[in-house]
């Protein structure tokens, strides 16, 4: 049944603060799930901070910076079976390393290079969206997909506050709501599109009061806290499986680093505040969680980096030994029963170049 | 052979196609309960279920968007838009990923989507209810497209365009929907994209069209003291080169007629093709009719915005006497 009841607006949370607020706990995450979730928030601050530095050296191009922001990923991802598909925007290019795909895949992509190309069906993953909330639409045709076939997949979608404006998130969350399709959308609220604040956004009190208008629930969680997106995400993929159609999550966090590497948020953020929202991060909070709870000790940790540390040097490495792409590539996937005339503009392009 | 309507073999092809593989699936606005404004997908519903022939909420973007994803879970997607007109929403998507996902996965995963819409003036409409937007879809990468003009290529084109693994966008003719009438073949029936169809042979000159303007060449045609050929693209991409080419070389005079307006109109790739490859082969210049720069009209002035039997006869008549 769709709910029409009015979505949460308090924030969940589930990790203290080591002071006043008492941490929680997730029923079903024991330390072996907490590991998890840790290894993975590491692995992608590693790598996201290795492509800030491969960026400078001039080893990838322009580069989508995520930092504070592997609570979200991380969280929602532990909440999903290997059968689900996930679509990303960007802002998530590299969440295919927590289904196993190669470091050097993703950092090809960011270099440009055709190795960058994966086959979603080897993932359940679709490709990263460059144009924003266009893929919340084919989420919830995969969703609704499965929901025809009867199987019990379903999907999630990440996007930000700023895709809340696009017809296509609305057109694609609508269309989930009718069609009863098993789908997670995940907002990651981190208050900016580029330089444009939510307040000049939306008019919404909460973006997740927009769940109301698809009549479908809406949560509210705490997005720098791995726990409490772990346990919504775990609520709503149960409620798609079990026929209830889709969930909306605002994950609610600061960006507190530029949107890309070619940006320069000097010129438009409060650098108190993002000061601020730093010294919390979220990979921070958990580790002070994880500690409390006798989880995580000193060796463990660095055991972890490292692991994390070598696969970024195993991925770059790879993906800089990567030959040059064939010209042939640019004619050769765009259609799987070309025109003739590709073989000639080839040909053509090969005899200039002397190749 | 059975005597059908052109979008009575519309609808026939997706009987026969949906028949066929479980995996096709028809979806847009009030193709189900309604059976389509122009009942192109009457019965669907009855004989497939409300699983098989959807009314999708009104979002032509979202009918093309989460197309890909029923791709993705292996479902072979027929996407109405309602109107030519009303199709712009689907852009986006089309140009964003439908025609780029292929080449995205390395040419892993295929994307079978077939986008049909009715499209053309000269059915007194109100505004945008008439345009000819065919140069957008054939201008975007990874995008086939087709036009027929015939009830037999309507069917024989949609079953090719819903078995190829790329996207394909089927423009049919609404203009005349209802008075093109022929022998359609029963069951299976393919016409292969990419090949043009010689409407009617002449060694004079040639008139080149798809879709409604096929027949406004076959009356001029009829009115010209000359031996006039007809070519009937019914593929704009993939475009048959090869039967444009052989015609341009036998009549050595070509008029291209189109509906759309006339700037960078796919006759104009015509006569670009023309001039790099049949200069020699050409008596006089290539001609286009076409569609104004201008808005489509209010259809009180349609017939004089829509290429006409007159407007051909006149083109013609320049190339005869050059």
């Amino acid at each position: 049944m769709a709910s029409t009841v009015p979505a949460e607006h308090d924030l969940r949370r589930v990790i203290g603060d080591g002071d006043t607020i008492p941490d929680g706990e997730v029923e079903g995450v024991g330390e072996q799930e907490l590991l998890e979730l840790y290894r993975s928030m590491v692995l992608l601050r590693t790598y996201d901070e290795r492509s800030v530095v491969y960026h400078s050296q001039g080893r990838i191009g322009t580069y989508a910076i995520f930092w504070g922001h592997e609570a979200i990923q991380a969280g929602a991802f532990h909440a999903l079976d290997d059968e689900d598909w996930i679509f990303p925007s960007y802002r998530e290019s590299a969440i295919g390393l927590l289904r196993g795909m190669p470091a050097a895949t993703i950092l090809s992509w960011w270099r440009g290079h055709p190795a960058g190309w994966w086959n979603p069906a080897d993932y359940n993953l679709g490709s990263i969206c460059v144009p924003i909330a266009t893929q919340v639409p084919h989420a919830a045709g995969l969703a609704w997909g499965k929901r025809l076939r009867g199987e019990k997949a379903c999907a999630l979608t990440f996007f930000g506050d700023g895709a809340t404006s696009e017809g296509a998130f609305h057109e694609g969350a609508n269309f989930a709501a009718v069609m009863r399709a098993p789908l997670v959308l995940l907002c990651n609220n981190n208050q900016w599109a580029i330089s444009t604040p939510l307040s000049a956004q939306t008019k919404a009190e909460a973006l997740v009061d927009k769940a109301a208008g698809y009549g479908i629930p809406g949560v509210r969680v705490d997005g720098g806290d791995v726990l409490a997106v772990h346990e919504a995400t775990r609520e709503a993929v149960a409620r798609g499986r079990a026929g209830e159609g889709p969930t909306f999550i605002e994950a609610v966090t600061y960006r507190a680093a530029p949107h890309a590497t070619a940006d320069d948020p000097k010129a438009y953020i409060d650098l108190e505040r993002v000061e601020e929202e730093r010294a919390n991060e979220c990979l921070g909070r958990f580790e002070g969680y994880l500690r409390r709870q006798g989880v995580l000790h000193d060796d463990l940790e660095q055991a972890i980096e490292a692991e994390a540390v070598a696969a970024m040097r195993t991925g770059i490495a790879a993906a800089e030994a990567e030959p040059p792409a064939d010209i042939g590539l640019l004619f050769e996937h765009a259609f799987a029963d070309p025109p003739a005339s590709f073989e000639h503009d080839l040909a053509e392009l090969r005899r200039i170049l002397g190749d | 052979m059975t005597d059908l309507y052109l979008v009575e073999a519309v609808n026939d092809a997706l009987h026969v196609e949906m028949d066929r593989d479980a995996n096709v699936m028809v979806m847009g606005e009030d193709v189900g309960r309604a059976g389509g404004v122009f009942r192109a997908t009457a019965g669907l519903r009855d004989r497939f279920g409300a699983d098989r022939c959807v009314d999708t909420p009104l979002a032509e973007a979202g009918i093309l968007g989460s197309a890909v994803g029923l791709c993705m879970a292996g479902f072979r997607p027929v996407c109405e838009m309602q109107y030519d007109a009303f199709a712009y929403p689907c852009l986006d998507q089309l140009i964003t990923h439908v025609g780029r996902y292929r080449w995205r996965t390395g040419g892993k995963m295929t994307f079978p989507i077939t986008i049909r819409m009715p499209y053309g003036g000269g059915v007194r409409a109100p505004e945008l209810h008439d345009d000819s937007p065919e140069t957008y879809y054939v201008h975007t990468p990874g995008i086939k497209v087709a036009i027929p003009s015939t009830p037999a290529d309507a069917k024989g084109l949609l079953a090719a365009a819903i078995r190829d693994p790329d996207p394909v966008v089927i423009l049919e003719p609404k203009l005349v929907y209802r008075t093109e009438r022929g022998e359609v073949p029963d069951g299976e029936h393919v016409v292969p994209l990419g090949k043009a169809r010689l409407a009617r042979e002449g060694f004079d000159l040639t008139l080149v069209a798809y879709g409604a303007m096929v027949r406004v060449c076959e009356k001029a045609a009829d009115e010209l003291d000359a031996s006039v050929e007809v070519l009937d693209l019914r593929s704009l991409k993939p475009l048959d080169e090869e039967a444009l080419l052989a015609s341009a070389a036998k009549t050595g005079r070509v008029v291209l007629v189109q509906e759309a307006p006339r700037t960078c109109g796919y006759a104009a790739e015509l006569a670009a093709i023309l001039a790099e490859k049949a200069l020699l082969d050409l008596q006089a210049p290539v001609l286009r009719v076409t569609g104004y720069d201008v808005p489509y009209p209010y259809w009180q002035l349609e017939d004089a915005y829509m290429p006409s039997v007159a407007r051909v006869v006149d083109a013609a008549r320049k190339l005869l006497d050059f």
